[in-house]
């Protein structure tokens, strides 16, 4: 009963959506705001990849309540599971040799892959957000592989406050010299190399680092 | 064009089998490949910055995340 | 055909949007509903994503010289989408751990028996 009743909700939706969809045809050109930051992406804020200006010059302000949502939910992730630790077993089972040394040898280059995206993100594909997830993960394979190594909480913490701080203090400074919050008072540089963008890569630096021990902090607060 | 074609029926394919198994880490892992063809789709329409985002965390760290949630409840659905 | 090799992006992002919509209202288990929620998140970016596209469009990245801007996809959907993916996957391991709450304090993930045992 319930599962016909559902489908024909479903089937009424789905009605609605085609005829929706009917006026956006796929492929067409519909682009109107994205023109401007295409043509003028580069002169104006110095960055190769439009993606990241917009994310960080054109719509600052809105990654930094992002990255504030995000750490409403590890905060709220932590509420919720406190006082719930289990006992961590002593005779928690070492893993395997082969997967001890591997990870040892893996742990520094999945980290140095990771800061590798975060700090080219405004020359390549990447950036902060890619970056700091793959830099959880390489946290992840070492909760997984070597137990006994566990980095300590407060670390995550202070590592994710000093990344919001770092934002943030970046567009008082901008606010100060340029007239407005996240504005880019450094010089642009020439297009397409590493020393570029003024304050973008700064700010990728700073979102990866908060990003990366956010996620890890919640694997850590999970498996725990 | 065939290639999307296959990759779209197969992501479907996996969605429709992880809403059937009885066992949650079989339908977990349905999900991780559901993240990863989508992943290739946002390549496909010239995102790759999405695409990295969405194969890091989509298949990695969301599988990650529902496997240690299914080791501290039940692993069965009844 | 012909249509539905135009159309088969939407019918791939709506698709999943239907299937997770499908097992959000029939299904029992919490962890379930939850994975179906995650489907309906990938299928909305998915679909922000399609919205953007131009046929036989290059990424908005100036990487070498000689790229033609005018051929160039839509980058605002683009960095929406980047960020809703990390909010995507704080919010679900929010929701995760209320589940494990759950099960810790009904000793079930049946959401009829919870509901049963509330009223």
């Amino acid at each position: 009963m319930r599962k016909i009743i559902s489908l024909i909700l479903l089937g009424i939706v789905c009605v609605g959506i085609i005829f929706a969809l009917y006026s956006i045809p796929f492929g067409k050109d519909k682009i109107k705001v994205g023109k401007h930051y295409i043509y003028n992406g580069i002169k104006e804020t110095g960055a190769v990849n439009i993606v990241t200006s917009v994310v960080l010059n054109y719509r600052g302000f809105d990654t930094l309540g992002e990255v504030t949502i995000l750490f409403i939910a590890a905060l709220g992730l932590g509420v919720v599971l406190y006082g719930k630790k289990k006992k961590r077993k002593e005779g928690l089972e070492p893993a395997s040799l082969v997967l001890y040394t591997g990870c040892r040898f893996l742990f520094p280059l999945i980290l140095l892959f990771g800061a590798y995206i975060f700090i080219h993100g405004h020359l390549t594909p990447g950036g902060g957000f890619q970056g700091g997830a793959i830099i959880a993960s390489g946290f992840l394979l070492s909760y997984l592989g070597c137990p006994r190594k566990w980095i300590s909480k407060e670390r995550f913490n202070i590592t994710e406050s000093l990344g919001g701080l770092v934002f943030v203090i970046m567009g008082l400074i901008g606010l100060t010299i340029g007239g407005y919050f996240l504005s880019n008072f450094l010089p642009k540089g020439i297009a397409n190399t590493l020393f570029s963008a003024g304050i973008i890569p700064i700010l990728y630096c700073a979102v990866g680092f908060k990003v990366g021990a956010e996620l890890a902090g919640i694997i850590y607060n999970m498996i725990e | 064009m065939i290639f999307v074609f296959l990759l779209v029926f197969l992501m479907l394919a996996g969605a429709i089998v992880a809403s059937i198994f009885k066992d949650l880490m079989n339908s977990v892992i349905a999900m991780a490949l559901v993240s990863l063809i989508a992943s290739i789709l946002f390549y496909f329409l010239q995102a790759p910055d999405v695409a990295m985002a969405e194969a890091s965390i989509g298949a990695a760290l969301t599988t990650a995340i529902f496997i240690i949630a299914i080791r501290r409840t039940k692993r069965h659905e009844e | 055909m012909n249509f539905l090799s135009n159309n088969i992006y939407y019918i791939g992002c709506f698709g999943l949007i239907f299937i997770g919509l499908y097992i959000v209202l029939t299904k029992k288990n919490l962890i379930k509903v939850i994975i179906g929620i995650n489907f309906i998140d990938t299928g909305v970016n998915l679909f922000l994503i399609t919205i953007g596209y131009i046929r036989g469009g290059t990424a908005p990245i100036f990487s070498r010289p000689g790229l033609n801007p005018e051929r160039m996809v839509d980058p605002i959907p683009q960095a929406l989408v980047l960020t809703t993916i990390v909010i995507g996957v704080s919010v679900l391991a929010l929701a995760l751990s209320l589940a494990i709450r759950l099960y810790h304090h009904y000793g079930t993930l049946n959401l009829r028996k919870i509901r049963e045992l509330k009223w």
